[in-house]
């Protein structure tokens, strides 16, 4: 076995991030537990009660979820045929394309969503497209929707998605699909039943990142869906900056990373079961 | 195409598997071009409208011109938060490279429990919602008595993007054949020198892919940045964030134009010095 090889490295040098993050990570995050508990005069569940009767909060909550899931499913649904199309490309190509992919993952997410200001504002492209074209007379009310926010944030996280699909299908092999078509399955058949199942652990690994990263994510939803429309990290943001309100604050972080880290427990066990088929 | 009694198959299902056939090419190629186009528009959007002549960030542009690129120039605000970016980027950067790559030497080609447990640990601040994360460092620091400061915003930084130095790290050192190792040691190099002759030539395009998203990381962050930078230091995510909800001011379009092609060289210099492309995908 490999790992067992003369030269294999000392375990002890993980010991200074081990503590690093023990101190600097696992600390702050239990003392954010314990302030949570923290009531008026004393500790109790207070705070969570507070939150969990609130139909204001449940509702921010509820969105935040909510818009994970359509940014998700959207970059997903485009995400995809991206993979592929990576995947039947020349050498060239697919460096090309990965570049593209990269591209936004590494700019700056203020810029990137600036961008979406100029494209969605009242005299942005769509708008001033629509109106030369003699579609609409007054300029369409795109920025600070939902639906801006959802098209926004999935170009935003999109590489987040397409990094783990092109590892997967360039994985997986490509004589499997055709030897299912060769055996006369079609091209949709195919897909469903040979090459969706082999990119299923890709496909996963992509939602879990995509769904984390636009739930956590508060820029976009900031300047694109305006002050107007709130999801829980401004809600956090909103009580422990603005309002002082550190209890508060921090039991709404817990129950947001709980309910992520639910989301990511069901994702993981969904790919473990996937990876077992495979 | 074919002889014989192939070429007389039933018309029909022929047909049936050609439209199919199409039919799933074309709708892949079209959400595929699609998503490129998503991808790439933005980005082109941004350095088009830098390069106005108005005041406004109106589609196309009424004419083209420098002017807010000189703006540029004299927004010291801009600037000094610029500065201060890229110092805390930089020590973030170093701080993560030495106990990153050590952290990566320590738990890659390890069955062991300990490692599996460790390299979670080490994954958690990218899972977890890193404004949390810095809502609690700062209750921590408050709590020790530690003023926020540029040390205390290093710190932070650092714990969400150490990660992604042990990731790629670990990721080369996965790669890497056993039976080098051994011919080293089976010609009597010490483990040090083994490290240091073998081991960190071959994984340094590793290191140097994760460096670079480390900083890049550092450089964007803004939810740790907002609870533990000082008055004194503004950093320039946030100073762009704030600009662009309080006016939409063009200047910021041009500074938006400079980071993108920083970006697009620093990309380009990593893809020849590292094997971006490969290394991510």
């Amino acid at each position: 076995m490999a790992a067992a090889s003369p030269a294999g490295f000392d375990p002890r040098l993980a010991w200074p991030l081990g503590s690093f993050l023990a101190l600097l990570f696992a600390v702050p995050l239990a003392m954010l537990l314990v302030i949570s508990l923290q009531t008026g005069d004393g500790y109790g569940f207070g705070q969570y009660a507070k939150f969990l009767t609130d139909w204001f909060s449940l509702r921010i909550l509820g969105g935040t979820l909510r818009l994970g899931v359509e940014v998700t499913i959207a970059c997903l649904v485009l995400g995809f045929p991206l993979a592929w199309l990576h995947a039947r490309s020349p050498g060239w190509a697919k460096s090309a394309i990965t570049l593209v992919v990269l591209l936004p993952l590494l700019t700056s997410v203020v810029v990137r969503t600036f961008a979406w200001i100029v494209i969605l504002g009242r005299q942005g492209i769509i708008n001033n497209a629509l109106v030369g074209a003699g579609l609409i007379d007054t300029p369409l009310r795109l920025l600070y929707t939902e639906g801006g926010v959802v098209a926004a944030l999935a170009q935003v996280q999109m590489p987040l998605m397409v990094l783990p699909l092109v590892a997967a299908l360039g994985r997986a092999d490509p004589n499997l699909a055709d030897a299912a078509s060769i055996l006369g399955a079609g091209a949709w058949r195919t897909w469903r039943t040979v090459v969706l199942p082999l990119a299923m652990p890709g496909i996963i690994a992509g939602c879990l990142l995509t769904f984390t990263a636009s739930v956590t994510a508060f820029i976009t939803q900031s300047l694109v869906g305006g002050g107007q429309m709130m999801f829980m990290p401004a809600y956090v943001l909103q009580q422990a900056i603005a309002l002082g309100d550190m209890p508060f604050a921090a039991a709404i972080s817990v129950i947001f990373l709980v309910c992520v880290l639910i989301v990511v427990a069901l994702l993981s066990l969904l790919g473990r079961r996937s990876r077992a088929h495979v | 195409m074919f002889d014989g009694p192939l070429a007389d198959a039933p018309l029909p299902a022929k047909r049936i598997a050609d439209w199919e056939g199409r039919s799933y090419h074309w709708t892949m190629a079209v959400l595929a071009t699609l998503a490129l186009l998503l991808m790439l528009s933005p980005t082109i959007v941004v350095l088009v409208i830098s390069f106005t002549s108005g005041l406004s960030l109106r589609f196309p542009p009424p004419g083209f011109s420098f002017r807010w690129y000189v703006a540029l120039a004299d927004a010291w605000q801009l600037q000094f938060a610029a500065w201060n970016s890229f110092k805390i980027a930089a020590w973030t950067t170093i701080l993560s490279l030495l106990l990153g790559v050590a952290a990566a030497l320590g738990i890659a080609r390890s069955q062991r429990l300990s490692a599996r447990l460790l390299d979670s640990l080490f994954m958690a601040p990218l899972v977890l919602p890193a404004l949390a994360f810095g809502l609690s460092a700062l209750m921590l620091f408050s709590f020790v008595g530690l003023p926020v400061s540029p040390l205390t915003l290093t710190l932070g930084h650092t714990v969400v993007c150490v990660p992604y130095v042990v990731r790629n790290t670990v990721a080369s050192l996965t790669q890497l054949q056993p039976e080098l190792l051994e011919g080293s040691a089976s010609l009597g190099a010490s483990r040090m020198m083994t490290l240091r002759r073998i081991v960190l030539p071959l994984i340094r395009p590793g290191i140097i892919a994760g460096g670079f998203i480390c900083f890049m990381a550092s450089f964007d962050n803004i939810p740790v940045s907002l609870f533990l930078r000082d008055a004194a230091t503004d950093m320039l995510p946030i100073r762009m964030w704030q600009d662009l909800e309080g006016k939409l001011d063009v200047t910021i379009a041009a500074l938006s134009g400079v980071l993108i092609v920083a970006t697009v060289t620093l990309m380009l210099v990593m893809e020849r010095v590292a094997g971006l492309s490969r290394r991510l995908a």
